[in-house]
């Protein structure tokens, strides 16, 4: 076939292209991972019986902010590197702060506490199951994410699987936040973290082949 | 002064082609045939410097390249340089062309210098080595009769609906998901 051949068959009947197709989708793979997010955490582990006090406290809401800070700067990510030549600009920045701001909160929260309790503050009673029901609960969004990305245009594949990874980290982990009982900021600075560092290298790794185009 | 005068003549064609491929986003068939016919000039002229070494892939990856811009064509925004948009296409696929090829050595020439991209443009297509139509044969029906009957012979949606026996939503579904099927059987992964 020839290349003027190609040209008038892409162009013929080609009809408008839809508009803001990345939001859409995003928006769309949102909606449902959360939600099924949302379910699994209420079925599997239950919203914590005394969520009415909790949100009473400072902390949970430093923990909420945390976490969503986290998901916004990662849509933005998502949606930049979606886009072939889009450049990241402040994206690193925005994702970088809220995790800067919680070690200096934990490392405050360390410092002041009596040394014997610092173990306490760290490790809570869950660190051994939260950063694996985090990654639980953030695969249906992490799946979602993939197949919205897969539709539009990420040309750094590794990248934009890590940011797809986060992403999903992020919203699984706000999603766990209201089953999870620990609320010092050592144990959200490591642990979440980690929880959703899990999905952000499986993304790294998987992307060089899921988003191929 | 002479840098000036090439900067212009670079803004004045990003300005055109980006209003060309606007109006084409709109759906003005027109706008965009013509967008896509001065972009191939400007890839193959862009591709054809990079792939000094292989001139025989240069037609093939022109046509690949479009391809890709026609699937991916919902990714452009507005607001963005056209030239960021294109380049990056045109060397994604140009990178995964040499990814395939397993040829490092030729990865010599920069690729990031992303400016010239519309300052050149090279009309003289060569022959494609790869054929898309025997490509296009290849199609399960539901992919292939759409575009044959909608693409290639020019028929209305009511007319392949028609002629297919599909409904009107599986032609549309169709012709988008065979140029994206395409796409694939280019890069060997079906």
């Amino acid at each position: 076939m020839k290349t003027d051949d190609l040209i008038e068959l892409l162009a013929s009947g080609a009809g408008a292209a839809p508009s803001h197709a990345a939001a859409r989708r995003y928006a769309a793979a949102l909606g449902a991972g959360a939600l099924a997010a949302a379910l699994l955490m209420a079925t599997l582990l239950g919203v914590r019986p005394d969520l009415a006090q909790a949100v009473r406290l400072p902390m949970f809401w430093v923990k909420i902010a945390f976490v969503a800070s986290l998901a916004a700067a990662g849509v933005t990510a998502v949606l930049r590197l979606s886009r072939p030549g889009a450049r990241l600009a402040w994206v690193p920045g925005a994702l970088a702060a809220p995790v800067l701001a919680m070690w200096l909160l934990a490392a405050a929260a360390l410092a002041g506490a009596d040394p014997a309790r610092r173990a306490e503050l760290f490790f809570g009673e869950t660190w051994t199951s939260c950063p694996l029901l985090v990654a639980m609960l953030s695969a249906p969004v992490f799946v979602a994410v993939l197949w919205a990305m897969k539709g539009l245009a990420p040309t750094r594949l590794r990248l934009a699987g890590a940011a797809a990874g986060l992403l999903s980290g992020a919203v699984g982990a706000l999603v766990y936040s209201l089953h999870c009982p620990e609320l010092t900021a050592p144990f959200v600075g490591f642990w979440y973290l980690l929880g959703m560092l899990i999905p952000t290298l499986l993304g790294a790794l998987l992307g060089g082949r899921l988003l191929r185009w | 002064m002479r840098r000036i005068g090439e900067e212009g003549r670079l803004n004045a064609g990003e300005d055109r082609l980006r209003g060309l491929l606007v109006r084409g986003l709109a759906g003005e068939e027109p706008a965009y045939r013509a967008f896509l016919r001065e972009l191939s000039a400007h890839l193959r002229a862009f591709l054809k410097k990079r792939l000094a070494r292989m001139p025989d892939e240069v037609e093939d990856l022109v046509q690949e390249t479009l391809l890709a811009v026609h699937n991916q064509r919902h990714t452009y925004d507005a607001g963005q340089p056209l030239t960021a948009w294109v380049h990056a296409i045109a060397k994604y696929k140009l990178v995964d062309l040499l990814r395939r090829r397993a040829s490092r050595e030729l990865l010599t020439d920069p690729l990031d210098d992303e400016s010239d991209l519309l300052s050149s443009a090279d009309a003289d297509a060569a022959q494609a080595r790869r054929d898309l139509g025997k490509l296009l044969d290849q199609l399960p029906d539901r992919q292939r009769l759409p575009i044959v009957h909608m693409k290639l012979e020019g028929c209305s949606v009511a007319e392949t609906v028609r002629l297919t026996g599909m409904s009107e939503s599986a032609v549309k579904v169709g012709v988008h998901r065979g140029l994206k099927a395409l796409a694939a059987k280019i890069r060997g992964e079906t």
